[in-house]
């Protein structure tokens, strides 16, 4: 019943990828995936605020299940996503100014981003302990910074070759993404 | 049409046609291309997400004038937050296999970047009626996006339109459609057929690749 | 994403909480009023759709379970739930009482038209090839044996592993498979297995579909796991059960 931390992880990881298999974070993914200098370090933000936002979403659910309150579980996990975005952005600017200007400009965006939310909404969905959130929300943003990685070479490598005009954009992006998902599908079974 | 009428019509059509949510814009990718596995399931996914935007844009509108702007996107997300709740409860009641064939993704509204662009762009500076208005077209194009991936996918896929069988017994689903490669798939085929039609309606020939060096 | 539009004006920017350059700032009050009015009303509003939606989203559960049990069980007319504890004691659980406590079994005992038991369903999860899958079984204490499987959720590859609700010869394990207990009641006497299409041996083996190993197992690790799980808390309570109460 209890999966164990390993197959949690490769299962959010690969299998089960977040952008690639569950659809989450498409709008960072499509956006921001055209060059690898910010594809990265766009995917270690994103990483970083998942973990944030699992940890408090975890505390939150015992709290609110312990007052019988689930119905402000939505409510109060976008809020705290939120203010916990803003809290990483004022600490990394006093403490950390050089790693706030490598990820300062992404940080408001991923409050908006659904696989933060995802992250917070499954672990409860699955009943999930404590050291299983954790390694969800690390394994499924590193398979979110997996796939924008991916996606980001492979599109720079297209800018050099000949695609038709009609193509170009959204469109090329998109079955790209197909592709690469196709290839995710290969993964499939591997955490058993 | 008299003037004012005809404002209504274009800030409605605004949203259906020429700022398509799904097809011009390409924001609020997630659901687009989740829930999409069905004809049914993306019409419930649209309207869901068509109620949550028209009630969260008037309440957004009734309050613009007493929201103070550092506080304003708080005030947003919290607004939106609280219609997908409604949203959710009222699909569990209408229907449990509906709610469990759409699962996270009708909590997933809330970050759904269409609704929080409208709010920001559109209904913090408008009334009420226009922002609704608005939001409305934004809400309908947002489902007819849906449904056109939907269709697609399910006939593709299952074979089916609506769970009515279209092809008979001797009919092999290309079952890869209603996996998620299909979706990026039908997406990106959509994309073209409107590029390509955008095209032609511009009048310009249509140019085979053309050298990047 | 993209910022053009074709009527001129700008539209849908990415949302940012960017700070903006501090041009006068609202009063403290007047955030603070803001905040509260909208809390207020969000409060009402999410309040009121729990209250208003909190009977026919109960009633909508209840018969998604009833139909689960009903289909694995074909007699049962009506059930009801309880909790195999982990002492031993089985204990009921009350209509909208969704908390079990830890080490506890949830299963429904299903009654005739007559109050008599039908049978015994619970759930059961494995992990299939691409999520959990979760199954619904119906247990017959005559024969001690699983007489009938439904899927309570799963995302398998459709045309492959969800053969699983349709392929007619996997369905045919599950007309009495064997899940007798051990003779002190400790745990099964044979652990339910998938075995290789066309190994099928024992009346405790599952033939797995062929091309879908891994659903198959998946389906046979819930029924075992479940079933280890239960039945050796539920054997010797059965009399308690066989009239509903």
């Amino acid at each position: 019943m209890s999966e164990s931390a390993f197959q949690i992880f490769v299962n959010a990881l690969l299998a089960n990828n977040f952008v690639l298999a569950m659809f989450l974070g498409l709008c960072p993914f499509l956006g921001v995936s055209g060059k690898l200098d910010t594809a990265f370090p766009m995917g270690i933000a994103t990483t970083f605020v998942m973990l944030v936002a699992s940890l408090c979403a975890y505390g939150l659910n015992l709290l609110l299940t312990a007052f019988h309150l689930e119905f402000l579980r939505l409510i109060s996990y976008i809020v705290i996503i939120a203010s916990a975005v803003q809290l990483v952005e004022m600490v990394l600017k006093k403490y950390s100014p050089a790693l706030f200007r490598a990820l300062g400009i992404y940080l408001p965006l991923i409050t908006t981003n659904c696989a933060v939310l995802g992250v917070a909404l499954f672990q409860t969905a699955r009943e999930y302990d404590f050291v299983q959130s954790v390694t969800f929300s690390i394994g499924g943003g590193a398979g979110f910074t997996l796939a924008l990685v991916l996606m980001a070479s492979v599109r720079e490598r297209l800018t050099l070759s000949n695609v038709p005009d009609l193509a170009q954009g959204t469109a090329l992006s998109l079955m790209l993404a197909g592709i690469l998902s196709l290839s995710f599908m290969g993964f499939a079974g591997l955490g058993g | 049409m008299n003037t004012a009428q005809y404002k209504t019509w274009d800030e409605f059509m605004e949203g259906v046609w020429r700022q398509n949510p799904v097809f011009v814009m390409v924001l609020g990718m997630c659901p687009t291309l989740a829930v999409t596995v069905s004809a049914i399931n993306a019409i419930s996914m649209g309207v869901a997400t068509l109620f949550v935007l028209v009630c969260s844009c008037g309440l957004v509108s009734l309050m613009r004038k007493l929201t103070p702007k550092e506080v304003r996107i708080a005030v947003y997300i919290v607004i939106i937050a609280t219609f997908v709740t409604a949203v959710d409860y009222a699909i569990q009641a209408i229907s449990l296999a509906l709610y469990d064939a759409l699962g996270a993704f009708i909590q997933l509204i809330v970050v759904n970047c269409i609704i929080l662009g409208r709010a920001e762009a559109h209904a913090a500076k408008n009334p009420p009626i226009p922002a609704m208005v608005n939001a409305a077209g934004m809400g309908v194009g947002f489902t007819i996006g849906l449904l056109a991936l939907g269709v697609v996918r399910e006939i593709l896929g299952a074979g089916t339109l609506f769970g009515v069988s279209l092809f008979g017994a001797g009919f092999q689903p290309w079952v890869i459609m209603v996996l998620p490669p299909g979706g990026f798939f039908v997406l990106g085929a959509w994309l073209l057929l409107f590029a390509w039609w955008a095209r032609r309606r511009a009048g310009l020939p249509a140019k085979e690749a053309t050298q990047h060096v | 994403m993209s910022d053009q539009s074709s009527t001129g004006k700008k539209v849908i920017p990415i949302v940012t909480a960017a700070p903006e350059i501090a041009v006068p700032v609202s009063p403290t009050g007047a955030m603070i009023r803001t905040l509260g009015l909208v809390s207020a009303i969000c409060g009402l509003i999410i309040v009121g759709a729990y209250q208003g939606t909190y009977d026919a989203v109960a009633a909508n559960k209840r018969i998604a379970t009833e139909r689960a049990v009903f289909k694995v069980l074909p007699k049962a007319k009506s059930i009801e739930e309880f909790v195999a504890q982990a002492g031993g004691g089985i204990a009921r659980v009350g209509a909208g009482d969704t908390a079990i406590p830890p080490g506890g079994v949830k299963f429904f005992a299903a009654y005739d038209e007559a109050g008599k038991l039908a049978g015994i369903a619970a759930e059961g999860v494995g992990k299939g090839y691409a999520d959990n899958v979760r199954i619904m079984f119906g247990y017959q204490p005559d024969c001690q044996c699983v007489v009938g499987i439904g899927v309570v959720a799963m995302r398998e590859t459709p045309g492959i592993g969800d053969k699983i609700i349709t392929d007619k010869d996997f369905l045919a394990n599950f007309t009495a498979l064997d899940v007798k207990l051990k003779a002190d009641l400790s745990a099964l006497a044979n652990e339910v297995k998938a075995v290789k299409h066309g190994t099928k041996t024992g009346a405790w083996q599952i033939d797995a579909i062929a091309g879908a190993t891994i659903t198959s197992r998946a389906v046979g690790k819930a029924i075992n796991d479940s079933a280890q799980a239960l039945l050796p808390r539920l054997v010797p309570k059965l009399d308690t059960l066989a009239k509903k109460s």
